[in-house]
């Protein structure tokens, strides 16, 4: 684990909507997260817990505060900036979000194309074969959405975010379609991945089974940050 | 085909899979396309036989200049000429001949049934400016109350048709005239009459006894050796009255299509066909590609917040925007040559496919398949990926 953080957020505001109807979904947070570490992110419904990852990750415009994200600051960044940033990271939906139309194997090759100079290096179909079976579907590689279980269909969506070997992990809900085993070894994969390569992963998670793998929790309560406990 | 396709993009072919995928929705969205390419390719047929048939009329000829009257927009409409300005034309070092041309339209009633025959009437020692096959076939005219008829003539009978002869001419009567038909030649049928039907100016101004001699439609005149054409027309526009149109037989023929293509209600029509075609089919293609999208906005916004940019997704909508182009145009095409075949049957009208025509309704349609595919991911391009979740 590296000690400097791969995100920064600083005096983060959020808000809803337009005129009467605004409605503020984030106060004031303040979080750093350190490179390679695991934190999960916890807290009721509606508590912001989405918004704030989706602020961290790009993929919303940050209104008011700072996200530094690996060195490059979000608020303001331009289309390409942004389009750059995803790049370098991975995220995992709480829906798979597969394509019907496409295997297994190629739903996992989307989370690559992406990237053009890591695809120059290594062949995709291989490499999106490797890390399905890492997460155990060596034997579905040429399955379509249609005939994989809800479980299957959620680890493809997880090959799909670690085949491009993202600097950070974002996850909304990632294990909640999976058993305690499987949802267990998604999480551990993540640590590893931390372990070995420097991965930083933020999950959004109600998933009591897998809280004690987390190098760090972080809950929120009505979009305000309550408690930060590192283990 | 995946694999080909892969190969050319250099990416898994998103569009294609997700096209093919649902095959019952392919089919119906490429008939769809199809129906949008036939409609523009039966408008544009028409359009290109009425062209033809403009043109064609001005085939028959075999002149360099004509002068006509201010108001003879087409061929067959506007004022007559006096002759006296052929004479006066005559005294140009760059005119050889001259003739007049009269022309109109004549019926031939028959038990049961009738023919419209556009008339072509000159003096028979000017045969030679009917072109080759008339001109040589039309010698019969100088007897008086002779004509030569148009062997494609909509409507009679091939037999008949084959029978009259200089030797065995078909007697009969037209405008309450008795005309006997002396030989045939290859006209073709117009959007203005059945045929046509070449005879002598006299029997004309019996066929016609409100017309006088005096008083052609058109004057035709040969370019005497060694002059130009458009060398004589600015002469003789500077000798004649401004009331004359003075005009090469070529630019003659194209000013009259431009007319009739762009100020008369049919060139209008089928120019309106057209559109309404083109239109037809954006709006089809649109709303298969924007269902496409609309189906897909989870996937296509996992995408997004993975990195994949606005260029990506309008290069997956082009694609099915491109194939459903290509597949579509084939039994577009198809239809539309079936169709073509019962109006040349049904009309005798020359509707004919060009490959200039296919190749054009092609690039219209990836055209159009493109601007639709455009608008289609402009919702997804706009949105921020976690709006679309």
């Amino acid at each position: 684990m590296r000690n400097e953080p791969a995100i920064d957020v600083r005096h983060l505001n959020h808000w809803f909507g337009k005129g009467d109807a605004k409605k503020q979904a984030l106060f004031d947070i303040n979080l750093s997260v350190t490179a390679g570490s695991l934190t999960i992110l916890m807290g009721p419904s509606g508590s912001g817990k989405t918004t704030l990852l989706t602020l961290v990750s790009c993929l919303r415009e940050v209104q008011d505060g700072s996200v530094n994200l690996l060195g490059t600051e979000l608020r303001g960044a331009t289309v390409a900036q942004q389009v750059a940033m995803r790049r370098r990271v991975g995220f995992v939906f709480q829906a798979h979000n597969l394509h019907d139309s496409l295997t297994a194997s190629e739903n996992v090759r989307l989370g690559l194309e992406v990237q053009p100079e890591k695809r120059r290096r290594i062949d995709d179909r291989l490499a999106a074969n490797h890390v399905l079976g890492l997460l155990g579907l060596d034997d579905r590689v040429d399955y379509r959405p249609g005939n994989l279980s809800g479980g299957q269909k959620q680890r493809v969506a997880i090959a799909r975010a670690l085949v491009g070997n993202p600097e950070i992990v974002f996850g909304d809900e990632p294990t909640a379609a999976l058993d305690k085993e499987s949802g267990r070894n998604v999480i551990k994969l993540l640590k590893r991945l931390g372990e070995v390569r420097g991965t930083t992963s933020l999950i959004v998670t109600h998933d009591n089974r897998v809280l004690d793998l987390a190098d760090r929790i972080v809950t929120l309560e009505d979009g305000r940050l309550v408690s930060d406990e590192h283990r | 085909m995946t694999a080909l396709l892969q190969r050319l993009l250099g990416r898994l072919p998103l569009g294609w899979m997700q096209l093919t995928h649902n095959p019952g929705r392919l089919a119906a969205a490429l008939a769809g396309v199809a129906f949008a390419q036939v409609l523009v390719f039966v408008q544009l047929g028409i359009m290109g036989s009425m062209n033809s048939s403009i043109i064609k009329s001005y085939d028959l000829f075999n002149a360099d200049i004509m002068i006509s009257a201010q108001d003879a927009n087409t061929l067959t409409e506007g004022g007559n000429v006096a002759r006296q300005w052929m004479f006066q034309a005559l005294a140009d070092p760059g005119v050889a001949r001259g003739t007049g041309l009269f022309l109109s339209n004549a019926r031939w009633e028959r038990e049961g049934d009738q023919t419209t025959f556009q008339v072509y009437a000159l003096q028979p020692e000017h045969l030679d400016f009917l072109s080759g096959d008339i001109s040589r076939n039309a010698r019969a005219i100088a007897l008086p109350n002779v004509a030569i008829i148009d062997q494609q003539t909509r409507g009679l009978d091939p037999d008949l048709m084959a029978g009259i002869r200089p030797q065995s001419p078909l007697v009969t009567e037209v405008n309450g005239q008795q005309l006997a038909f002396a030989n045939t030649f290859q006209g073709g049928v117009s959007f203005s009459a059945d045929g046509y039907m070449v005879t002598s100016e006299q029997t004309f101004l019996r066929l016609f006894p409100a017309r006088t001699s005096g008083a052609p439609n058109h004057i035709l005149l040969k370019v005497a050796a060694g002059h130009q054409a458009d060398a004589v027309v600015a002469r003789l526009r500077a000798e004649l009255p401004e009331t004359l149109q003075i005009r090469t037989v070529a630019d003659a023929a194209s000013e009259d299509l431009r007319f009739q293509t762009t100020e008369r209600p049919t060139g209008l029509i089928f120019g309106f066909g057209v559109v309404m075609g083109i239109i037809v089919g954006i709006v089809i293609v649109y709303q298969v590609l924007s269902s496409d999208v609309a189906d897909h906005l989870r996937e296509y916004a996992t995408l997004k917040a993975v990195g994949y940019g606005p260029e990506y997704f309008l290069g997956v909508v082009f694609e099915e925007a491109v194939i459903l182009a290509v597949l579509g145009f084939i039994p577009g095409l198809l239809i539309s040559l079936g169709l073509y075949a019962l109006l040349v049957a049904l009309t005798g009208l020359p509707v004919a496919m060009t490959p200039a025509l296919a190749i054009a309704v092609l690039l219209g349609s990836l055209a159009a398949c493109t601007v639709s595919g455009a608008i289609a991911t402009r919702k997804l391009n706009a949105a921020e990926p976690a709006d679309l979740f």
